[in-house]
């Protein structure tokens, strides 16, 4: 045999023990009452389901998560979309700014987390800094709105991974075949219009691991979360990640399951379409 | 108007992108710096000024002993080389087969194994199967988690990358005689060398800055890491910010990172462009 099928064992042999078999497992547990009250485990039918529809924390935070994978993926696409554009060409300076832009992908979400939490206190600096700027005092509350703190949650996400989008961008662009663009500009078309017919039509591969990317990584978004607000005020950016969290933490690991289910199937719900919607743009181009 | 453009790439764009990087990056890094300086007090509301009083040494010794940074450093480091090995070995070995072999069966093998790079982990029934394995709080269950993971990404990102490669690199080797594992190791894993250079840079980013499947398996263990052990030093104080004490660990802990960025800057990006979009 040239390519002989016990290469294959160890990888799948870690996948199905690492990663399908709890996978399965999640579709067994979510409907028993394991938890840290009581040693057995019994099947309880659709309880857990009733139990979390009833509280509405579970749609609550379905809702949530959509919205914030939503406003990252726009966000980070878009602040790497911006960025790549504006260091596009060669020069020392934007060689090194696209150094410093990368520089929050390496840290921690945690730790970018801890920082924005400490910007964007009412009486912090960001508040300052406007405060300064306008002449009078600002006392935005940041991240104390139940209506806008998720919005500043998914900005303090896309800030922390627009640097890798933009990379990616740069990646694109540099692929762009240098006579198109010539032959574009014999034509008579100008820098925006280069670009709309053009360029980012050309880079529309980019566009879809980004906003993939970003989808998927905020379905499953947690640590900025946690760093940020915890999943408050009153529950307001309490995501998938952060419930299950929570939930867990608090012993009733089979509704956290069910949980867990929940995220798996909006998923595949959501994130199959739109990454075959994308893959499909990319041919018509 | 050629004037105009002059100007514009001569002055306004480098000030442009000096000061929105200054701005929009430097204000931040500036404030977990110079917070972590402060004495407790003073740094109980942040602010983006010089400390009065530098409590630098004090700051970063008790971050470093209170969130037992070399033990948790260990941990980190412990988990995160096996898992990125093994992954990439196991990874790139099944891949080469599923990139090479045609047929039905091949396809819908490759189909389960990238499922992961879509379908999120299930991360509570993880935790009862490490029990019953009996790897429950342990680094080894640690790294099998993460392996579980990450092969999908691993084997999307290789198979393409095998395909790319014509099959005749390797038939000299195998006119010599030589066996599968030889044309691996010998002719194939070395052109891999471009995928699996971004691989790492972006497995050992999740897994370094992980904290959410890492306080689902190893919570409450022995074992600990960085991100855990920030987590534990920013919630250990319930009255009081100790917003000092939380940057110094901060900045502790991702300096390693960026000083290997900044040294190695120049074939990370390009290790991520090169693999990311073809």
């Amino acid at each position: 045999m040239l390519y002989p099928s016990s290469f294959l064992a160890p990888a799948f042999a870690v996948l199905a023990v690492f990663f399908f078999l709890p996978t399965v497992f999640n579709f067994v547990y979510a409907f028993t009452d394991w938890s840290a009250f009581h040693d057995d485990i019994r099947p309880v039918g659709l309880a857990n389901v009733k139990a979390v529809l009833s509280n509405g924390a579970l749609l609550s935070s379905l809702r949530i998560t959509i919205v914030y994978a939503v406003l990252v993926a726009i966000m980070q696409t878009g602040f790497g979309l911006g960025l790549a554009l504006l260091l596009e060409r060669d020069t020392r300076i934007n060689r090194f700014a696209r150094v410093v832009f990368f520089i929050p992908v390496l840290m921690s979400a945690l730790a970018v987390g801890y920082t924005f939490q400490a910007l964007l206190k009412p009486d912090g600096p960001l508040n300052g800094l406007l405060g300064a700027l306008i002449g009078q005092q600002v006392t935005i509350p940041w991240l104390g709105s139940t209506t806008w703190t998720v919005v500043t949650v998914a900005f303090v996400n896309s800030w922390k991974w627009m640097g890798l989008a933009m990379v990616i961008f740069l990646a694109g662009l540099k692929t762009i075949p240098a006579d198109v663009l010539e032959a574009a500009r014999i034509d008579g078309a100008g820098r925006w219009r280069t670009f709309l017919s053009i360029r980012f039509p050309l880079i529309a591969p980019a566009v879809t691991f980004n906003v993939a990317t970003a989808l998927l990584g905020s379905f499953n978004g947690f640590d900025t979360i946690l760093a940020t607000t915890g999943g408050g005020p009153a529950q307001q950016t309490e995501v998938l990640d952060i419930y299950i969290f929570r939930v867990y933490g608090n012993g009733l690991f089979a509704q956290a399951t069910t949980m867990s289910l929940a995220l798996l199937l909006l998923v595949a719900l959501l994130a199959f379409p739109v990454i075959g919607y994308l893959r499909k743009r990319e041919r018509v181009l | 108007m050629r004037n105009s453009t002059r100007g514009w790439s001569r002055l306004v764009h480098p000030a442009v992108v000096i000061v929105l990087a200054a701005v929009v990056i430097g204000i931040p890094l500036w404030l977990a710096l110079v917070t972590s300086a402060k004495s407790q007090g003073e740094a109980n509301l942040p602010d983006l000024s010089l400390p009065r009083v530098w409590h630098l040494w004090d700051n970063y010794s008790q971050a470093f002993s209170q969130g037992h940074m070399l033990w948790a450093l260990f941990g980190s480091l412990l988990v995160m080389v096996p898992s990125v090995a093994g992954v990439l070995i196991f990874g790139s070995l099944a891949s080469w087969v599923l990139a090479r072999r045609t047929g039905r069966v091949m396809a819908v093998l490759y189909s389960a194994a990238i499922s992961g790079i879509i379908l999120p982990p299930a991360v509570v029934t993880i935790v009862l199967l490490l029990r019953q394995l009996h790897l429950a709080s342990t680094p080894i269950g640690m790294m099998l988690v993460y392996m579980g993971m990450y092969m999908s990404l691993v084997i999307f990102f290789v198979t393409g990358f095998v395909r790319t490669i014509p099959v005749e690199v390797e038939e000299a080797a195998r006119m010599d005689g030589a066996r599968p594992l030889g044309i691996f190791i010998k002719v194939v894993l070395p052109l891999l060398r471009p995928v699996i250079a971004t691989a790492t840079i972006l497995i050992c980013l999740y897994i370094w800055n992980d904290v959410f499947y890492a306080f689902f398996v190893l919570g409450g263990g022995t074992y600990s890491t960085l991100p855990l052990n920030l987590y534990s030093v920013a919630s250990s104080n319930l009255y009081q910010n100790n917003w000092n004490l939380v940057f110094a660990y901060v900045v502790l802990m991702s300096l390693p990172l960026v000083v290997v960025f900044v040294v190695a800057q120049r074939r990370i990006i390009s290790g991520i462009t090169g693999g990311a979009v073809k």
